[in-house]
């Protein structure tokens, strides 16, 4: 028994099964990324002030990564052209490119981006010990301007030891530039290039913090939401990775050799997968890079 | 497209060649590893009647607590004295942990708080996610939609066989957080957090196999499962339909199928991320749901905060009200089936019936804070969702309506399956029309959780959906083995369990407005305002009756359980079309093969041509040639020709 139109278009409707098939999947994942990128609204219009923090993201990175995407998006439709055009090699150097592409862009945020928030840590200050660390927060001038409060003090932490000993009282932390120079216009507003931890310690006693924690996911609704969302996204581009890598290896070059259109089809249906992947990406990057 | 045609002509030999290979399937990849719809209907449908018997157990044994609290259960107290004389010795295997661990909602024969609080989470989790659905939807659409369409098989027939799987994996990670330490879930179906994100956390409990977190893995798997088999069902009623088999000339029952299949598709991703969220704040820390300053036991919880309990009620309602049309359409199509063919009638308003399921399922999706009157939303707000909750009526009544109109003036078959949709009816009416109260804030916010809701939602699903999930049984039975369910033995089955639901539900109607509500564990026992009267019994007397009729309809489901098996081999043997029924299914062999149509079909006519003037027969089938005279005679009437 055989399934009519598996390859062929249906008169009436024009299409063939899995292009259909390829689209309501592709709806129901718009609704589930709807889902959470309403949770991320929901959840930022709930943020109290000072508790949803900006810039700390590596924005040229995340530039990069973003034009990788897009570079990839161009390559899969340009494999899906040459199949057309019954032009293998063609088909295969640009789908290598593409996964090459996606496996560039999981690299840098398993292994450079998400790594680092797990060692920067986050002091956040007790209510009414804020007024004592002003020079590190600069609230008073950041009030008069109608800014949010700081309310957390982050950098790299010189005496983890700290966090399991009770016997000492204090952080020592290794202050991110902002807390340098809390009262310089230019730390208004997140750097564009990312700036490291400075040599310059803050001492920070115990009982003035309310909480300290790394960039991690427990960090903050903030970072919750970066985690969840860049992670499933993540678990995306590697479902399409693994997909395209199987398109890629000679066992489809055997389906290519029997019917070439198979194979093309396939690679329609898997191309517009990716391309709403890199649609995601295309939200993610703002809502979290630059907003 | 020119190379594609020529290219498909060329492959025909090869795709043959398979064909023959697949001839010679063993037993396992016929059975249980197969790809064809009708198998891996019957499976959903099976494992799913289990599951709905498992559910309602756990029901059974609630119902003993709510009418003698803190009393020995029967069955359970000897046994669980049994397994306390029996501990282990120290060190040594105990060979009774099974019974043992499954039997942790209980200490000495008397069901806990904790436990009374699990088995209720898992009755609503079970019947509805892992009974209701996979037989409504998933069973009956799997092997009644390809056949009424006309097509071979599913469109992606390994995508629906891996969905079939998907549910089985759901199933018994649900099945195995019952053995884990501290139980099952216990946050109520609807998981509200932030009770669910701390509840089985802590001393006692693993990290990852506890109630809770099983929970929301098992419904990772079961969202996957109907979301592949949504894809499915839509693209194989758009792409497979026979020839002739226009959108109009669809039977109603694919019709309610295509809708349902699209508020899965849509509804349920939302509340997948919602469970990513819970997910991650009980396993990664984060605070989706948690809200700054969460004292649990009497200390701070370290969290960062910033979340919202009622994001979660959002996402989760967002799912839960499309879910409820999920559950109540596919029974509407068995009704609209089951209707026409019994009373000899064309369906009535056979547009509007469609018109009107494809407003509800649009509407599903936006009335959906109406389950969250409670959580005190602005006046604006609500009125918009009064609004749409109050629109979303109108297809309903509109569909119910078009099927009493459907009655008049037939010559009605009492078969078992029209039993069970006569009894649909009314049923569904009461569930139906109970529900206006509940649309209204006002109404609502005294009715709330009260038993009041209980009565209401399992009218629409009990005897509701359930009786149309019965009807479709011994409707489309025949056509799955070839051999009629005992007619008998059915109205044993049909009239004790109409009676019990009436019993069991009514009288919810009356606690809820008493004030009764519907999480207490002791079943009011000692409140003052269960102490009330009415009719001669107070409400929390009232719990007595309704659990004795619990107990009976459960012995009621007896007769079809052995029916059901012994029919598959010692019922009446009947032909291709044992109804008398139009739709294409009934052109195929029963059991249709593998492939199922032995002359691939052709539509001709609408689904509904019973009783034609001019006919010998009664019915007309779909696939039946419009003959030149009857041709001319219907020139008037468009409509019906198309």
């Amino acid at each position: 028994m055989e399934i009519p139109y598996t390859i062929s278009t249906r008169p009436d409707t024009g299409l063939w099964n899995a292009k259909i098939g390829i689209w309501l999947f592709l709806a129901s994942e718009v609704m589930l990324f709807g889902g959470l990128f309403s949770a991320y609204v929901f959840l930022r219009l709930d943020a109290q002030p000072g508790e949803w923090p900006h810039g700390l993201l590596n924005v040229p990175v995340g530039t990069m990564n973003t034009a990788i995407l897009i570079m990839s998006s161009v390559t899969v439709v340009l494999a899906w052209a040459a199949l057309k055009m019954r032009r293998y090699r063609a088909y295969w150097w640009y789908m290598l490119a593409t996964i090459l592409c996606g496996v560039t862009f999981l690299f840098v945020k398993l292994y450079y981006e998400w790594p680092q928030k797990f060692e920067h840590y986050g002091i956040f200050l007790k209510p009414a010990a804020l007024e004592k660390y002003e020079q590190y927060l600069g609230n008073s001038r950041r009030t008069e301007k109608g800014m949010e409060p700081r309310i957390e003090i982050s950098g790299h932490l010189h005496n983890p030891e700290a966090l399991k000993d009770p016997n000492i009282k204090e952080y020592e932390i290794g202050l991110d530039p902002v807390y340098v120079d809390p009262n310089n216009p230019a730390n208004d507003r997140p750097h564009f290039l990312y700036v490291p931890p400075t040599d310059h310690v803050a001492t920070i006693e115990k009982e003035d913090v309310q909480r300290i924690d790394t960039f991690g996911p427990w960090h903050s609704a903030y970072f919750a939401s970066y985690f969840t969302i860049t992670g499933l996204h993540g678990a995306h581009v590697l479902g399409g990775v693994i997909v395209f890598v199987y398109m890629w290896l000679p066992v489809s070059k055997r389906l290519y050799q029997r019917n070439p259109e198979h194979l093309a089809n396939r690679v329609e249906v898997c191309g517009l997968f990716w391309h709403f992947v890199d649609l995601v990406w295309i939200f993610v990057f703002p809502l979290f890079y630059l907003l | 497209m020119d190379a594609s045609t020529s290219i498909d002509t060329h492959h025909d030999p090869h795709a043959h060649a398979g064909e023959h290979e697949h001839h010679e399937l063993g037993w396992w990849r016929k059975y249980i590893f197969s790809t064809d719809h009708k198998v891996i209907g019957i499976q959903y449908g099976i494992c799913g009647l289990i599951f709905l018997f498992f559910g309602f157990c756990l029901m059974m044994l609630m119902r003993w607590q709510l009418a003698y609290p803190g009393q020995v259960l029967p069955v359970i107290g000897p046994i669980q004295s049994f397994l306390d004389q029996h501990q282990p010795a120290a060190g040594h295997f105990d060979p009774w942990f099974l019974p043992r661990a499954f039997l942790s909602p209980f200490t000495k024969g008397v069901m806990t708080s904790e436990g009374y609080n699990s088995l209720g989470a898992m009755h609503g989790t079970i019947m509805i996610f892992l009974g209701v659905v996979p037989v409504a939807f998933a069973a009956f659409g799997n092997f009644v939609v390809p056949l009424q369409i006309g097509a071979p098989d599913m469109t992606f027939p390994k995508v629906n066989a891996a969905s079939f799987w998907a549910f089985g994996v759901g199933g018994v990670i649900m099945l195995t957080s019952f053995f884990v330490p501290g139980g099952a879930a216990k946050g109520g179906w609807t998981s509200y957090t932030p009770l669910s994100d701390i509840s089985d956390k802590g001393p006692g409990f693993h990290p990852f196999l506890n109630g809770q977190t099983l929970w929301l893995l098992g419904f990772i798997f079961l969202i996957t499962s109907s979301l592949l088999g949504a894809i499915n069902f839509i693209t194989t009623i758009i792409q497979l339909r026979a020839k002739g088999l226009t959108w109009m000339r669809l039977p109603f029952f694919v019709w309610a199928q295509f809708v349902t299949a699209f508020l899965l598709l849509l509804a349920f991703p939302p509340l997948e991320a919602a469970i990513v969220m819970q997910l991650m704040d009980r396993t990664a820390a984060t605070s989706f749901f948690l809200p700054a300053g969460m004292i649990v036991n009497g200390a701070p919880l370290h969290i960062s905060g910033g979340g919202s309990p009622l994001l979660w009620q959002h996402l989760f309602w967002f799912l839960g009200h499309p879910e409820v049309y999920v559950l109540i359409l596919p029974a509407f199509g068995i009704v609209a089936e089951i209707l026409a063919n019994n009373s000899r009638k064309p369906l009535w308003g056979y547009k509007s019936l469609v018109f009107s399921v494809l407003v509800i399922g649009f509407l599903s999706f936006i009335v959906w804070a109406h389950h969250m009157w409670l959580t005190g939303m602005g006046s604006t707000v609500s009125a918009f969702f009064q609004t749409t909750t109050l629109l979303i009526s109108i297809p309903s009544v509109i569909i119910l309506s078009a099927f009493f109109i459907s009655l008049w003036g037939g010559s009605i078959r009492f078969n078992v399956p029209m039993l069970w949709v006569t009894a649909f009816l009314p049923m569904f009416g009461i569930g139906g029309l109970t529900g206006i109260p509940l649309a209204f804030n006002s109404a609502d916010l005294y009715l709330h959780d009260t038993y009041y809701v209980i009565a209401h939602f399992h009218y629409i699903v009990a005897p509701g959906t359930i009786f149309g999930l019965f009807a479709g049984v011994y409707y489309w039975y025949p056509k799955a083995t070839g051999r009629m369910m005992n007619e008998f033995w059915g109205k044993v089955h049909f009239w004790p369990s109409l009676i019990c639901m009436n019993v069991i539900f009514l009288p919810m109607f009356l606690q809820g407005m008493l004030g009764m509500h519907r999480r207490w564990y002791d079943g009011g026992q000692g409140w003052t305002l269960s102490g009330e009267h009415i009719w001669g019994l107070t409400g929390f007397q009232w719990n007595t009756p309704i659990s004795w009729a619990a107990w009976i309809m459960g012995l009621a489901q007896i007769p079809f359980i052995i029916n059901f098996f012994w029919s598959i081999k010692h019922g009446k043997k009947v032909n291709d079309n044992p109804w008398e029924a139009t739709t294409l299914e009934w052109t195929a062999p029963s059991p249709p093969p593998h492939g199922n149509f032995v002359v691939t079909p052709v539509a001709y006519r609408g689904p509904y041509e019973y009783s034609l003037p001019g006919r010998e027969k009664d019915f007309t089938m779909q696939n039946e040639p419009v003959e030149s005279a009857e041709r001319s005679r219907r020139a008037a009437e468009p409509m019906l020709v198309h």
